[in-house]
């Protein structure tokens, strides 16, 4: 299993309630599902991963996150997931709202673009960065709305969301002393577990 | 006609007359006394019942399902797309039931049969039927069968009603419902649909108020008419455009009230076959059953409580372009099934045919049909040992 999806399985708990946002192919839901009795859906658009998870017998609801969650009755779920899609969505503001507004609790990882690596990019080649995390070039990528470390607490602090948890792990999600002691220059990717 | 039967095909198939003779009470506060189903099977039993699948018919459909009756058949069953050998419902793995319900026109009990109380056909006072009493009448048709429960319960527009009612009513009796291009309830416009469709039929001369197999008549033009509205909401925009645009049956405009656009022609033929090949009471009471059907009524409108009763697992589907029964309205179903806490899957598939593409063999559909379909076989394999 991914290294974040270890981390963030400590923090759901058995038996409850989970939408996982993004799911893709349902790996973690299915994980959850065996290994903690969850309830768990996922929500995803792309088909290939859709009937990834049909077969496995995951809950896979199809709905374009950008539409909204309105759908979702308030308070409804135990952990609202959202791993690795925060910087593919039009608005991350309004979606950690919905989120909070859902879940109990809420669970977000995303690649931290304040890394040092992006920063070396960006002022050595003066050009987004393109790499074997982050593949894509700036005008056809989904990634539309990077951040760092210090964005996001700055917007959970306006929002005043509370941070239960936070880590911060590098590509293979092993998290090491640097990005421990300086985690907006060397941890890749950050994990959040908020609440209200 | 086949020439040869294709390898995927469950082949020729004939339908068998399931007879109940224990009294069927009806929503309606009637009673049939003595009922008849005819239905169809594909595939084998296996030795623990466990592999049953239930199709559920919509509006005009009935127990031919899959397969040709002949080698004259021009056309096979109408969901033969999706029933055979290595099909979605795969008959190596399924024991399929199909059926044509109570009501209907095509073998089973319904205004053409004789009413034992008057000796003489029903007609008009066949009883109003509803999908609640389909429901019970088919769990007495699981019983004959000797199938306690149905891996699966699969049917599109009216026929997921049938499968969500299933799941409300007879919780321990299905593993999986399948509801396609369905819908809680239906909306005011597509009532008003049903009312158009029922009053061409009933404002027919030809209807003698339902009495016309007695006068050797039948409402041949309300029934075309009924169908052509109904054939117009079951097509998308795009599909008419694409199948018809405005293309003219003789090159130029003639100034006259012909069929003179290439869709009026097709309208009126498909009008007129059905028209020969559909009663007109049953039509009546089909569309009425649509209309009635609301199982949050019991449960003080509420589609969560009703929902809560439920202990199968859902698959849900609909299409893009379906604006008769259109994506939201099984939203509608999946928001409450998750609410209920149950397990529900959802698929919006992209398909530019409307209501129609139920049937259809498009790609993305059938393949997650085949998936989730698959799916179900593992689990009946793992339970068989």
């Amino acid at each position: 299993m991914r290294t974040d999806f270890q981390i963030i399985q400590a923090w759901i708990d058995p038996q409850s309630r989970v939408l996982d946002l993004g799911c893709g192919d349902g790996s973690f839901l299915k994980y959850l599902q065996e290994h903690k009795q969850t309830l768990g859906y996922g929500l995803e658009i792309d088909p290939d991963n859709i009937e990834r998870c049909v077969t496995k017998g995951i809950n896979v609801i199809e709905q374009d996150l950008d539409k909204g969650l309105s759908n979702f009755v308030d308070n409804s779920f135990d952990t609202v997931l959202m791993a690795q899609a925060l910087q593919a969505v039009h608005y991350p503001h309004l979606v950690l709202e919905e989120m909070l507004r859902i879940g109990r609790e809420c669970i977000i990882t995303f690649p931290n673009f304040g890394h040092w690596r992006c920063r070396f990019y960006l002022t050595q080649r003066g050009k987004m960065p393109v790499s074997k995390f982050m593949p894509y070039t700036w005008y056809d990528t989904p990634n539309i709305h990077f951040c760092t470390f210090k964005d996001f607490e700055e917007l959970c602090q306006q929002k005043q969301v509370r941070i239960l948890n936070r880590m911060v792990v590098d590509q293979t999600h092993r998290g090491d002393w640097l990005s421990r002691l300086l985690p907006n220059l060397f941890g890749e990717i950050a994990i959040y577990h908020l609440t209200r | 006609m086949p020439e040869q039967i294709p390898p995927d095909s469950v082949g020729l198939v004939e339908p068998q007359l399931a007879i109940f003779n224990t009294p069927l009470e009806l929503a309606c506060g009637q009673t049939l006394p003595h009922y008849e189903l005819a239905y169809e099977t594909y595939g084998k039993l296996n030795s623990n019942k466990s592999n049953a699948v239930l199709i559920c018919h919509a509006l005009s459909g009935h127990h031919h399902a899959a397969g040709f009756h002949s080698m004259e058949d021009r056309k096979p069953g109408w969901w033969d797309n999706y029933i055979g050998p290595g099909k979605p419902i795969d008959t190596n793995h399924f024991f399929v039931v199909a059926l044509n319900n109570l009501g209907g026109c095509h073998g089973s009990t319904g205004p053409n049969s004789v009413n034992p109380a008057t000796k003489k056909l029903y007609g008009p006072e066949f009883p109003i039927v509803t999908v609640k009493d389909w429901v019970n009448s088919q769990a007495r048709l699981a019983d004959m069968l000797s199938i306690e429960q149905w891996a699966a319960i699969i049917g599109g527009s009216l026929g997921g009603m049938q499968a969500l009612q299933w799941s409300i009513d007879y919780p321990e009796r299905l593993k999986h419902a399948v509801i396609i291009a369905s819908a809680p309830k239906l909306t005011a416009q597509n009532i008003a649909f049903n009312e158009v469709a029922r009053q061409a039929i009933m404002s027919d001369e030809g209807f003698h108020n339902g009495w016309y197999k007695e006068q050797n008549d039948y409402p041949k033009k309300g029934l075309m008419l009924a169908r052509m509205v109904g054939h117009i909401t079951y097509l998308s925009d795009d599909a008419m455009r694409q199948k018809f645009g405005r293309e003219l049956r003789s090159g130029a405009i003639n100034f006259d009230f012909g069929a003179e656009f290439q869709v009026e022609s097709y309208l009126r033929y498909q009008g007129e076959v059905f028209s020969e090949n559909f009663d007109a009471n049953t039509y009546l009471l089909m569309t009425k059953a649509l209309d009635y059907f609301d199982p949050a009524k019991d449960y003080n409108d509420d589609l969560v409580a009703a929902l809560s009763h439920a202990s199968c697992q859902f698959f849900i589907m609909s299409f893009t372009t379906d604006w008769r029964f259109s994506p939201e309205r099984s939203k509608d179903i999946v928001d409450a099934l998750i609410s209920a806490k149950k397990n529900v899957s959802y698929l919006d598939i992209d398909a530019p045919e409307g209501h129609d593409a139920f049937l259809l063999p498009i790609p993305r559909y059938r393949n997650a049909f085949k998936a989730y379909l698959a799916r179900i076989a593992n689990e009946v394999k793992a339970n068989e040992n």
